[in-house]
């Protein structure tokens, strides 16, 4: 666990197993975090993350889950 | 943060519904809202009959029981007069409780037995392969309706309503906290309660019916949804199409639970019943 950066990033994990491509969490974010590529979701840039986790509550299949330490 | 995973049965992962089905996402909405409820795993019994959304119990960690077409309220019923400090869940879709099980949803909506039913409407029966349900919307294309559907479908809030239910509310997938939050009201309320969830079904319904990925048909969700507040004020031919969201009853009845319980209680102090 990293302590040394002032401002805590979010962390997005993805389970690549449960994940069945269906974009819905690219399609929703409302930051455009989140990319589709060869057929599963990927974070195209974790800057942009507000945390906001509108992508993990419409994942249908529990495959993104949005880590903020700060909530 | 809230992690889902510890009310799922891991190894059954993944889930076996289609990319872009929603019952994924009215599931996390529904665990959410067990979740702020602080509700224990063992104190909840969860049942389901048959069909895709039919499939949910499976995967949770929750005492669970997959029971026969059309009977998960039946069996709930059971479960609910034996064991009445249980939370009793049914899970099942618009097919399994308002087609083979009508009977069954609406006399358990008029006895207004202490039941949670959360019920997927797909406008279809998705995992038998697309025949048309009891809410395939007239005119739309099943496997049993290539020409377009000749049947005017039901509407399962309103016979909800009709047959007497203590608490019926309407929510999409596309917008899941107010679905959390109308799940949670849901399990509160002491009587039958039901949660209509639209679900989109991109497999077996929106491609028949030309209608795009379940992006897609979450957009059309979000795009047609109108709160109840606003629908009370439009008309028939205005509503055409839209999904009208929210508490569309909310009552005090009797609970035939609980005046069963009165019953026993009474003769037990007669020394007629042992209870």
């Amino acid at each position: 666990m990293k302590t040394t950066s002032k401002v805590k990033k979010p962390r997005i994990e993805i389970n690549k197993e449960w994940c069945k491509g269906c974009a819905i969490c690219v399609e929703f974010c409302p930051q455009s975090v989140l990319e589709m590529r060869d057929g599963i979701v990927h974070v195209r840039d974790l800057d942009a993350c507000t945390a906001c986790q509108l992508c993990e509550i419409r994942c249908p299949d529990f495959a993104i889950h949005v880590i903020d330490e700060d909530k | 943060m809230f992690d889902y995973e510890q009310y799922l049965r891991k190894s059954k992962m993944p889930l076996i519904w289609c990319a872009g089905c929603g019952d994924g996402i009215v599931m996390k909405a529904m665990l959410r809202a067990i979740h702020k409820l602080q509700i224990a795993k063992d104190d909840i019994c969860m049942v389901s009959g048959i069909g895709c959304s039919s499939r949910l119990p499976g995967y949770l960690d929750f005492n669970t029981l997959h029971t026969t077409h059309g009977r998960a309220i039946t069996f709930a019923t059971g479960i609910k007069m034996v064991k009445p400090e249980l939370h009793v869940i049914v899970i099942t879709g618009d097919g399994d409780a308002t087609a083979i099980g009508g009977n069954h949803f609406i006399h358990a909506a008029r006895r207004n037995i202490d039941l949670t039913v959360i019920l997927f409407n797909n406008h279809i029966y998705g995992m038998t392969g697309g025949q048309v349900s009891p809410t395939t919307p007239f005119t739309k294309h099943a496997s049993t309706a290539p020409y377009g559907n000749i049947e005017n479908p039901f509407d399962i809030s309103g016979l909800a309503a009709a047959a007497g239910a203590s608490f019926v509310a309407r929510a999409t997938a596309y917008n899941a906290i107010q679905l959390e939050k109308l799940i949670q009201k849901a399990i509160e309320k002491k009587g039958f309660s039901v949660v209509e969830a639209m679900t989109p079904c991109p497999t077996t319904y929106g491609r028949r019916n030309r209608e795009g990925t379940g992006v897609d048909m979450l957009l059309y969700q979000k795009d047609n949804s109108v709160p109840v507040a606003k629908a009370n004020k439009m008309d028939a031919e205005e509503l055409q199409g839209k999904i009208v969201t929210g508490v569309l009853v909310d009552r005090e009845k009797a609970e035939c639970r609980q005046e069963y319980q009165n019953l026993l209680d009474h003769f037990s102090k007669e020394g007629e019943v042992d209870s």
